[in-house]
C-alpha cells in the first residue's frame, strides 16, 4: 500500500519552473514592453523578501490568517453540526432545507454591503463573512454525505444492537466522511479567496488591503507578492484538509483510488 | 418447543403468513426471488413495519425495537463496515452492548478461530475474497450470541464451489452451536443440503411447510417447474 496525504510534487514542479524560467527570461530580455508593469521573478522574490523583513507582509498576513481561521473553523463547526443533524432527521431536514436552499445561493460577497450596514467596519465584519462563506456549502455537503449512507449499514448495525446516536457516531458520520471533506477542502481555498475581496473592498488591513495599497501605489511587484501569497494559502489549506482526510479514510477507501 | 412464531403477518409483501420455527432447527425458506422472503426477515429483525404478531419463545416481541430482538442477521450482500477492519467488523455488536475490553477481544480470538480467519484480523472488507468476507459476516452476526440467527441467501454471492462447502460448513456450525436459524434461499439443491425442514414461499404467502420428503409428495412438487426455484 503506498503511502497517502503527502505532497508529493514529483513531476508537478516542472510546468512551474518552466513557466518561471520563461516569465524572468520574457523580463530581463524586455520582451514585454514597459519594464515596470512587468518585474521579472527575481524582482518579486527580493520583494518578497523585503516586505518579509520589515514585517509589512508578516503583518497583514496575520490579519488575513486569523480572519480565515476563525471565521473558517466556526462556520465549518457550525456546518458540520447543522449538517449532520439535517442528514440524519428528516423533521430536522424539512424544518431548515428550504431556509439553506434559498441562502445557499448568494454568494458570500452579496452579504457584504448587509453586514457592512449591520456590523460596522471592524474585526467582525470579514469573519463574519468568511463564517457565511463556509458555513452553507460545508453544511450542505454534510447533510448529503449523511443522507447518501446507505440504509443497509444502518440496518446491520441496528441488528447488532446500536443505538440511534452510536449508528450516527460509529458507522454514517464515518461512512459520510470522503463527502464532508469534500465541502471542507473546497471552501478552504474559496475562504482566501472570499476574504482577499472583502478586505479588497471594505477591510483597511490584510493581504487585500495590501493589494488595494499597492495598487495606488502602482507597485506590481507588491501586488504579485500579494498574489502569490494568496495562491501558496489557498493550495496548502487544500492540501491540509486532502491530507487529513487522507489519513482519516486511506485504509478502507484505498481500493477507490488505485 | 417453538423459538419463532409469526401469526398472520401483513404488509406490502406477505400475505397472511403463520409460521412456526422450532427451537435449535435450521427452517429454509425456499423461494424464487421477489416472493417475500427477505420481507419475512426484516419482519422478525423488526427492519420493516406489518401488522399481525411476532412471538420469540412464546412472547410477542412486535413492541421491541430491532436493537432489542436479539437477532443475528447475515444479509445478502454482507453489509460489512468499509471503515472498520475485520477484528473491529465482529466486535461492533460486543462493543455497542458494552462488553469490557478484555471479553471483547476473547470473543473475537475465539471467533476468528472457529472460522480460520485469524489471518484477516487487521484486513479491510476490500481486501477479502467473496468466501472470507462470507465468514466474517457470520462471525460478526453470532458474535453478541444471538437467540436467533438469520441467513438472507448467504451463499448467494459465492461461485459454486466456495457455496458447496460452505453450505456443509454453515449446517455443521449451525449444529454445533444449537441456534435457530431461519434460512433463506431460492437454490433448492442448497436448501436440501442444509435444511431440518423447509418451507415453500409464494407471492408472500407460505405454500407449504415440512421436511423435504414431506414436500416431494406434497402439492408444491407439481409447481416447482413454474415457481422460478431451480
Amino acid at each position: 500500500m503506498k503511502p497517502v496525504g503527502k505532497i508529493r510534487p514529483k513531476w508537478g514542479i516542472l510546468p512551474v519552473a518552466i513557466f518561471l524560467a520563461i516569465w524572468e527570461i520574457t523580463a530581463r530580455l524586455n520582451l514585454v514592453p514597459g519594464h515596470f508593469f512587468f518585474p521579472s521573478f527575481s524582482e518579486v522574490l527580493l520583494e518578497f523578501y523585503e516586505m518579509s523583513v520589515n514585517g509589512i507582509l508578516l503583518d497583514n498576513f496575520l490579519s488575513s490568517l486569523t480572519r480565515v481561521l476563525v471565521g473558517f473553523c466556526t462556520g465549518s463547526m457550525a456546518g458540520l453540526a447543522i449538517g449532520i443533524l439535517m442528514g440524519w432527521n428528516n423533521i430536522l431536514d424539512n424544518a431548515f432545507s428550504p431556509l439553506i436552499s434559498l441562502l445557499y445561493p448568494i454568494p458570500a460577497l452579496g452579504w457584504l454591503p448587509l453586514l457592512m450596514l449591520w456590523i460596522g467596519i471592524n474585526e467582525i465584519l470579514p469573519i463574519a463573512i468568511i463564517f457565511i462563506c463556509s458555513f452553507f456549502p460545508v453544511c450542505y455537503n454534510t447533510a448529503t454525505g449523511i443522507r447518501n449512507v446507505d440504509r443497509k449499514f444502518i440496518n446491520a448495525a441496528k441488528t447488532l444492537g446500536a443505538s440511534q446516536v452510536r449508528i450516527l457516531i460509529t458507522v454514517v458520520v464515518p461512512l459520510a466522511l470522503p463527502t464532508i471533506f469534500t465541502g471542507l477542502r473546497l471552501e478552504a481555498g474559496m475562504a482566501w479567496r472570499v476574504i482577499i475581496a472583502a478586505e479588497m473592498v471594505a477591510i483597511p488591513t490584510g493581504i487585500g488591503a495590501l493589494l488595494m495599497k499597492a495598487e495606488s501605489l502602482m507597485r506590481i511587484d507588491i501586488i504579485i507578492v500579494c498574489l502569490m501569497v494568496l495562491s501558496l494559502m489557498c493550495f496548502s489549506f487544500e492540501r491540509f484538509f486532502t491530507y487529513i482526510e487522507a489519513k482519516l479514510t486511506h485504509r478502507w477507501t484505498c481500493h477507490d483510488r488505485h | 418447543m417453538t423459538a419463532i412464531e409469526l401469526r398472520n403477518i401483513e404488509n406490502y409483501a406477505c400475505r397472511g403468513v403463520n409460521l412456526k420455527v422450532f427451537s435449535g432447527e435450521l427452517l429454509v425458506l425456499l423461494c424464487p426471488n421477489g416472493a417475500g422472503k427477505t420481507t419475512l426477515l426484516n419482519i422478525i429483525a423488526g427492519l420493516t413495519g406489518y401488522r399481525g404478531s411476532v412471538h420469540f419463545d412464546g412472547r410477542p416481541i412486535d413492541e421491541l425495537p430491532t436493537q432489542e430482538r436479539k437477532v443475528g442477521y447475515l444479509f445478502q450482500d454482507l453489509v460489512l463496515f468499509p471503515h472498520l477492519d475485520m477484528a473491529s467488523n465482529i466486535a461492533y455488536g460486543l462493543r455497542v452492548q458494552r462488553w469490557s475490553n478484555e471479553k471483547i477481544e476473547l470473543r473475537v480470538k475465539e471467533l476468528l478461530r472457529l472460522f480460520k480467519i485469524e489471518h484477516l484480523a487487521a484486513a479491510y472488507p476490500w481486501h477479502l475474497s467473496g468466501g472470507e468476507k462470507q465468514r466474517v459476516a457470520l462471525s460478526r452476526a453470532l458474535a453478541p450470541y444471538p437467540k436467533i440467527l438469520l441467513l438472507d441467501e448467504p451463499l448467494s454471492s459465492l461461485d459454486w464451489q466456495t457455496s458447496q462447502y460452505l453450505r456443509f460448513e454453515l449446517k455443521d456450525l449451525q449444529r454445533q452451536l444449537g441456534i435457530t436459524t431461519l434460512y433463506v434461499t431460492h437454490d433448492l439443491t442448497e436448501a436440501k443440503d442444509v435444511a431440518d425442514r423447509m418451507a415453500i414461499v409464494l407471492e408472500g404467502r407460505i405454500e407449504q411447510i415440512g421436511r423435504l420428503e414431506d414436500l416431494q409428495t406434497g402439492p408444491w412438487a407439481k409447481q416447482t417447474d413454474q415457481s422460478g426455484i431451480h
